[in-house]
């Protein structure tokens, strides 16, 4: 545990230290400002209450693409510098490796996220008598646990590059297909439908937890995707070692 | 403290090395010698818990590479051919890092320590990126003495230093032999000859030859080897000179003189001399050719026929490196 949390500390440091991250910050946290601002002038002239809707839907979109860019250096770097030579021959375990990576970003997406906060702490301000605190509440619980899901992707798949580029494009290629993985459903109908569902990224997050709904089902899902990603990049990191 | 046993290492079809035996003591610097893609490299690899061999078996301190390798880790102090450097961190920050993966209790104090015997305390708060190949290779070095291991692997140390860096990071490597266990590759033979107590050279995957280096000398230029020379015309002294008794082969040399080998122990310089001159010609050169550590590693991993661009190079890189 020390260890993944020595990488992680490291990692989530780091982040402070390179361009790429605020980058990132900045054109999520931008957009994010953006739209917010065209939803309350909307308000303004068309006399409905916005809710935190109109924060969360555009923030998880921006994760799709905000999140390779964080996740893609994580270990294709240490690949390119040679200083998986230092990690894989320090006495640390493959797993603790991968882990604690994915400790170090999650945390750093987790603190982009934190940052978004204060758009619904405005709308809350402004709105009479407030905006619904459901809502609210399991949104940042869906968000959280989609960035721990898509960290994980981000993560494995960078195991396997030694060229963050690539592991850029693969990267955002999963999450889009895990995102829009569900579209055919309709056409196939029947228990294939019922399985891309389920194999669905946003199908998780928009029917329930977005609307104010918990359901374990869909905590099970991104936890299970979660411990999946980062098993593969562990078996990933390991397979290194044979070639 | 180091045991290989029949160490064999496949890259899918390519065989990087082929049943690797031996062992290092405490205290004993062992040289890895060999051209470039010899496998030195490998099998440094396999022995640091960085990669599984494919055959065999090798031991550190008593612990199996494959499956005690958090063990052997722990006890392993690895520097890397091309050094793994954090270039955005501090020196100091990338060594209390490597501290504290290693979880060592007083990391703080072991970073101050490793710093000052490699004479980098003044730099510890610079950016490594900063930092000149000279300074990089030390703060690689420091790193891998961290834990104080019983063992240091140290993958061509000296190379791209200028010659002063040289002299001193083979210091640094003999001081710290005297208590560990050093197993270091090079291509620079003169760096074997000074530094190590034990030479093993290798090539093409293979053991071709292991001694001390003053062992690994004697043993192969048991005849030796004379240059002689005689002022004006030279006609027949190959003749002459192949009628002394002990001498044994006669070839011409370099610059109109000639070469002749001699029967082990036996110095037949006052015969030539004395038969050259009775013969009418005027002696001027007469002189052994010792066969540096050098010729006997060309020799040695020519034997088999190599593909010849590598054998040159590594001759234009030795040379390179005497000159410097």
């Amino acid at each position: 545990m020390r260890n993944i949390w020595t990488i992680a500390q490291r990692e989530y440091k780091l982040y402070f230290a390179t361009p790429i991250a605020y980058m990132v910050a900045f054109m999520v946290l931008l957009i994010i400002g953006f739209i917010f601002y065209v939803n309350l002038s909307a308000a303004m002239v068309q006399q409905f209450a916005p809710g935190v809707d109109t924060v969360l839907g555009p923030l998880v979109t921006l994760l799709l693409f905000g999140t390779p860019a964080i996740t893609m250096r994580l270990i294709a770097e240490e690949q390119r510098m040679g200083t998986i030579e230092l990690l894989l021959t320090a006495p640390v375990r493959d797993y603790e490796l991968v882990v604690g990576k994915w400790l170090g970003g999650f945390l750093f997406l987790l603190t982009l996220v934190a940052v978004t906060w204060v758009f619904p702490l405005a709308l809350n301000g402004l709105v009479d008598p407030g905006i619904d605190q459901g809502p609210l509440l399991t949104g940042y619980l869906g968000i959280v646990l989609i960035s721990a899901a898509l960290v994980a992707i981000g993560v494995s798949v960078s195991a396997v590059f030694s060229n963050q580029i690539a592991a850029f494009f693969a990267t955002l290629g999963i999450f889009l297909l895990l995102w829009l993985i569900s579209m055919p459903s309709d056409a196939i109908g029947s228990l294939g439908a019922t399985l891309l569902n389920y194999l669905d990224f946003s199908e998780h997050f928009y029917q329930t937890l977005f609307r104010g709904v918990i359901d374990l089902r869909d905590i099970v899902y991104y936890l299970s995707v979660t411990a999946l990603a980062l098993f593969m990049g562990t078996m990933a990191v390991e397979t290194r070692r044979w070639r | 403290m180091i045991q290989v046993e029949g160490l064999t290492k496949d890259y899918g079809l390519r065989r990087a090395i082929e049943d690797l035996t031996f062992h290092a003591e405490k205290g004993e610097i062992l040289g890895f010698l060999g051209p470039n893609g010899a496998g030195k490299t490998t099998t440094m690899r396999i022995l640091c818990g960085y990669m599984p061999p494919t055959m065999g078996r090798a031991r550190i301190a008593g612990f199996d590479v494959v499956d005690q390798s958090l063990e052997v880790r722990r006890r392993v102090g690895y520097v890397p051919e091309t050094i793994p450097l954090y270039p955005d961190m501090t020196v100091y920050e990338y060594l209390k890092f490597m501290a504290d993966l290693r979880r060592l209790s007083n990391s703080e104090e072991r970073v101050d320590e490793v710093l000052e015997i490699v004479h980098m305390e003044e730099r510890a708060d610079g950016y490594i990126s900063n930092l000149s190949k000279g300074m990089r290779q030390r703060i690689g070095l420091a790193q891998a003495l961290l834990h104080e291991p019983e063992v240091l692997i140290l993958d061509e140390p000296t190379i791209g230093l200028d010659p002063a860096q040289i002299r001193e990071v083979r210091t640094l490597i003999q001081n710290l032999g005297q208590e560990r266990t050093v197993l270091l590759s090079t291509h620079i033979l003169s760096e074997a000859q000074q530094v190590c107590d034990r030479v093993l050279i290798i090539n093409k995957g293979r053991i071709v030859a292991e001694d001390s280096p003053e062992q690994l000398q004697s043993r192969l230029t048991g005849t030796q080897r004379v240059a002689l020379k005689v002022s004006g015309d030279g006609d027949g002294l190959e003749g002459v000179v192949s009628q002394v008794r002990g001498v044994t082969r006669v070839s011409a040399g370099s610059d109109g003189g000639l070469e002749f080998e001699t029967s082990p122990g036996l110095d037949v310089r006052p015969d030539v001399a004395r038969a050259v001159v009775s013969a009418g010609y005027d002696l001027v050169e007469l002189h052994p050719i010792g066969m540096s550590l050098e010729e006997i590693f060309l020799q040695l991993t020519r034997e088999e026929p190599a593909p010849p661009e590598v054998a040159e190079e590594v001759e234009e890189d030795d040379l390179g490196e005497d000159n410097a």
